[in-house]
């Protein structure tokens, strides 16, 4: 009966979840899709927890002791993660979501070993499960970690680069797998005590050698392993419920990664194996002229525009110049000009970044389009802002070549006129030169991006339409 | 700098080079403005005005005795010969066309820029008064039509009977053309519309009207962005296609106009004798000879078969308070690029190709024909860089069979490996594979703007591992008590908190 029960709470969560995910797929739909997720939590505790004190008293052995652990863990997590997402701001999302990821690798590890201490004799196949439960949850753990730092500066966004990187790597590898054959072997803690310090400095060390515009795929990975750590954990235990959550949790991660590795153009080894090096080829260096624009100009300019496409990157993350990029469409909107978004998948350092970001600033989801659908578009337009992007935007990668060739991009430069937006004429991130820049109908406006587009709000209004 | 605006002699002329509001950012331009008496007045803009908006209202010879003179139209030899040496003098000079202009103003030894030597370039734009000028036309044209039309150009349905619509033909699919496409649909009629160069008809389709294409391989795109001659053999067919338009429409409009050439001839009489009695042409080039061949530049008449053609060459001129006031935007553009320190002080910078091809006399040297510079609006024709790459050699297929092969290997080696395992494993590892299948559809069904909810909420689930963690609690063993404790408050934050925010980012997305 109890067992029956728990199986069935544990299918109805499941579905609950599956319920969760496919909510996200529409707008209108996503908030009950959350909904749903939490109730599928909420049938999982509560129904473990009944379970549990069922069957204690069942036995006549109650465990008030555990019971309080229990009920002040709860609390003291959900004020801490309550607290810390209420907080958060929008453009420190990747860093939250970077550091949730650690804790379920942390999480998994714990239940790994306590796995082991419960029943240090258990099978040689249970001993696997344990052993590669550790595994997993200790790299994402201390990946997510160095991801984390990585996002909030707190270490170089910088790939590293040790020399002989992906031998570290197989020999690190080839040790775990000796290590796992001992393990099993020998049942002893030390095997899997030396296995997990290797695997976090294995986590250390893969994603410390991959830069900062990876990190959404890295991001993605991740996530994709935190899911594979809970399905193991479940394995391990038994556990239906989280073997079916671990399962849609790292498929959707290794999906987000897939699609993060086709908008770069790069396959999902390359980037884990470090980002854009000193070993890739350096495009042509360009000569060229540009042309300035002041704030005024582009006032003006957006003056007589009647369609124009804003093409955020992470510069406008950096500069915190949502809020003041959505005043400007308001302002636009308000004058009759059409305004759009175009967003590219690997735009900001997470996933669907920009949107979150744009969202947060109040620009309504409908105007913000992904790059398939928009593309098509730039010919028509008249003015196309790009605030903070660069090689999402870059011409080079039409080419053959370059070492961002096919890569997809927005096409901005079939607009009339490109206004870029940036602090310098520095090579983006992929180090490659950006030929837009030097383009006839490109307009360089150098500065701060929240400075640039609040002078431009400010110069907005006084000038008047000269059009119809 | 003084800047005088005088009165315009020329026949039929009411436009005026400044109006009030231009006054004024001259004026914040840093230059002193000298306004002729009754300058504006054709144009509705009384002395008054100028006055008020900071200018000084003088006589004649106090405007032509300015440091920087504005103006509409070429200069007459008396003008000409008001002009103080070293002054400047901005108008329509027609250079191309008049050498003999701008020899005088050579000789008179003043600087001279001509607003119709504005490059088609996108910085040049604010500048640019042929398009202007040229879409008031193009506006003025229909609104000339419908005048002498004598029907509705919507169609109707009354008590008295159906009125159909009238049907517009425009020919030139340039500023003026699409300003009349524009203005021929908001008023309802037909609209169609053909050009030389095809890459007009997304422009055509976009005004609402209907783009006629002419077959043919070779198309005109000129590297200054205007339309060029074009071979004869495509000219026959295009002929071919107005004399079947010609005889279908009520209204044709013309402005196939080519800078410094006789204007082609688009209608022969042919045509127009095949047109409907009351019908009306409009020819918008007839400055240069008409694109009709009945056309007579400056007037209007109407042919025995009762076809009226307008050959007016004033029409931006008969809406004189909109385009003075458009006119005089540009120059107040084209000054403030030539007052860099906005200090009243003009200054010819040669090195910048608008200043540089503007300007036909410098300080009585003739500057003209100016250097040729490559311009943006044919960029997109002449500099092709979306090179599509080289398609990647398609790898060879290999036979059907194959992957089948491959998944059915893969298959047995998992049902061997599944064999030996667990029984427990076997039923969990049968979810695991499904739950993974499931997870796949799902997630690629999840829109690209969600992605970071999507992230936060995958979160917050895999945050189920504590329910492995609640089931260790209960171990005596005080160690793993302990960690389970540290585990269960991870796996908390992560479930409280990746709910929390995704919740909080979904809040935050609304629809427009």
């Amino acid at each position: 009966m109890l067992s029956n029960f728990i199986n069935a709470t544990y299918i109805v969560s499941g579905l609950m979840f599956i319920l969760a995910l496919a909510g996200l797929s529409k707008h209108e739909t996503a908030k009950r899709g959350n909904a749903f997720g939490i109730l599928g939590m909420v049938l999982a505790i509560v129904a473990t927890n009944f379970a549990i004190a069922y069957k204690d008293y069942a036995n006549h052995e109650l465990q008030p002791v555990s019971a309080v652990l229990l009920y002040a863990a709860l609390a003291i997590g959900a004020a801490i993660g309550i607290w810390r997402a209420r907080k958060v701001e929008m453009t420190g999302m990747p860093e939250l979501i970077a550091l949730l990821h650690s804790f379920v690798g942390a999480a998994a590890v714990m239940v790994g070993f306590n796995a082991y201490l419960q029943r240090p004799d258990s099978t040689g196949f249970q001993q696997i499960e344990v052993f590669l439960g550790v595994f997993i949850g200790a790299v994402t753990f201390t990946g997510s970690l160095v991801a984390w730092g990585k996002l909030n500066g707190k270490l170089a966004s910088k790939a590293l680069a040790l020399p002989g990187r992906n031998w570290l790597n197989l020999g690190a590898v080839i040790v775990l797998g000796l290590l796992g054959w001992w393990f099993v072997a020998s049942h002893s803690l030390l095997p899997l005590l030396l296995a997990t310090i290797l695997s976090l400095v294995l986590g250390i060390h893969l994603v410390a050698s991959i830069g900062g515009a990876d990190m959404p795929v890295v991001i993605s990975m991740l996530n994709s392993y935190s899911g594979w750590a809970a399905a193991f954990t479940g394995f391990t235990l038994g556990l239906s419920i989280l073997v079916i959550t671990g399962a849609l949790v790292g498929a959707s991660g290794a999906i987000l990664s897939f699609i993060m590795c086709r908008a770069m153009n790069r396959s999902f080894i390359s980037v884990i194996l470090g980002g854009f090096g000193e070993s890739m080829v350096q495009g042509p260096v360009l000569e060229g002229e540009h042309r300035e624009a002041s704030t005024a100009d582009v006032a003006q300019l957006l003056d007589e525009a009647r369609k124009v496409i804003i093409v955020p990157g992470y510069g406008m993350a950096v500069a915190q110049a949502q809020h003041l990029v959505a005043e400007l469409t308001t302002s636009l909107q308000a004058r009759g000009t059409d305004v759009r978004f175009a967003i590219h998948p690997v735009a900001g350092r997470l996933p669907g970044h920009m949107n979150v970001l744009l969202a947060e600033a109040r620009v309504p989801y409908d105007i913000v389009e992904e790059m398939d659908d928009i593309n098509g578009d730039f010919a028509t337009t008249d003015v196309v802002l790009v605030i903070g992007a660069n090689d999402t935007v870059n011409p080079a990668a039409m080419e053959e070549g370059s070492p961002i060739s096919g890569m997809p991009v927005l096409h901005v430069w079939e607009a009339e006129t490109v206004v870029v937006f940036k602090r310098s004429m520095n090579a983006g991130y992929a180090g490659v030169q950006n030929p837009l820049f030097f383009n006839e109908n490109t307009l360089m406006c150098f500065g701060d991006a929240k400075a640039s587009a609040q002078a431009i709000v400010s110069q907005l209004p006084q000038l008047e339409g000269a059009r119809r | 700098m003084q800047i005088g605006i005088p009165l315009e002699v020329t026949p039929g002329e009411n436009r005026v080079a400044a109006t009030p509001k231009t006054v004024r950012q001259l004026i914040a331009l840093g230059y002193d403005v000298v306004v002729q008496e009754g300058a504006g007045s054709r144009a509705a803009f009384d002395d008054a005005g100028y006055a008020e908006a900071g200018a000084s209202v003088a006589d004649v010879n106090a405007a032509w005795h300015s440091d920087v003179v504005l103006a509409v139209n070429p200069p007459t030899d008396d003008q000409i010969a008001a002009l103080r040496v070293g002054a400047t003098l901005i108008t329509f000079l027609a250079p191309r066309q008049d050498a003999e202009l701008t020899a005088k103003l050579s000789a008179q030894g003043v600087t001279a820029l001509s607003m119709d030597m504005v490059p088609r370039t996108s910085r040049a734009q604010a500048l640019d008064a042929l398009s202007a000028m040229a879409n008031i036309s193009g506006y003025r044209a229909v609104v000339e039509a419908a005048h002498a039309f004598g029907r509705f150009f919507t169609g109707q349905v009354t008590a008295a009977g159906k009125v159909p619509p009238a049907k517009v033909l425009v020919a030139g699919t340039g500023v003026a053309g699409l300003a009349a496409i524009g203005a021929a649909n908001a008023m309802g009629a037909i609209v169609r519309a053909t050009d030389v160069r095809p890459e007009t008809a997304e422009q055509v389709e976009s005004m609402g009207a209907t783009f006629l294409h002419v077959r043919s391989e070779d198309q005109g795109v000129s590297s200054d962005g205007y339309a060029k001659e074009v071979g004869a053999d495509y000219a026959d067919r295009a002929r071919q296609l107005y004399a079947e338009q010609a005889a279908d429409v009520d209204i044709i409009i013309t402005t196939a106009a080519i800078p410094g050439r006789p204007s082609p001839k688009l209608i022969t009489a042919d045509m127009v004798a095949s047109m409907h009695n009351g019908s009306v042409i409009v020819d918008l080039a007839a400055q240069g000879g008409g694109n009709c061949e009945l056309t007579k530049p400056g007037e209007s008449w109407v042919t025995d078969n009762g076809v009226t053609i307008i050959g007016w060459t004033d029409l931006a001129s008969r809406l004189p308070g909109q385009s003075s006031q458009l006119y005089g935007t540009n120059l107040v553009n084209a000054l403030t690029l030539m007052t860099p320190a906005k200090d009243g002080q003009l200054v010819l910078d040669f090195d910048d190709d608008v200043v540089r091809t503007m300007t036909t006399v410098r300080n009585g040297e003739i500057t003209f024909p100016p250097p040729p510079i490559e311009v943006s609006a044919a960029a997109p024709a002449v500099v092709v860089r979306a090179a599509p790459a080289p398609p990647p050699k398609p790898k060879k297929p290999g036979p059907w069979w194959l992957p089948v092969v491959w998944v059915g290997l893969a298959g047995m080696a998992l049902i061997a490996l599944l064999t030996i395992s667990p029984s427990n494993f076997v039923t969990l590892f049968g979810i695991f594979v499904l739950a993974g299948v499931v997870g796949y559809y799902v997630v690629w069904n999840v829109t690209y703007a969600l992605h970071t909810p999507l992230m936060s909420v995958t979160n917050a689930i895999s945050g189920i591992i504590i329910v492995g963690a609640m089931t260790q609690l209960a171990d005596e063993n005080p160690v793993v008590k302990g960690i389970s404790f540290v585990a269960i408050v991870l796996a908390a934050i992560n479930v409280f908190g990746g709910f929390t925010v995704t919740h909080r980012m979904l809040t935050m997305f609304r629809k427009g």
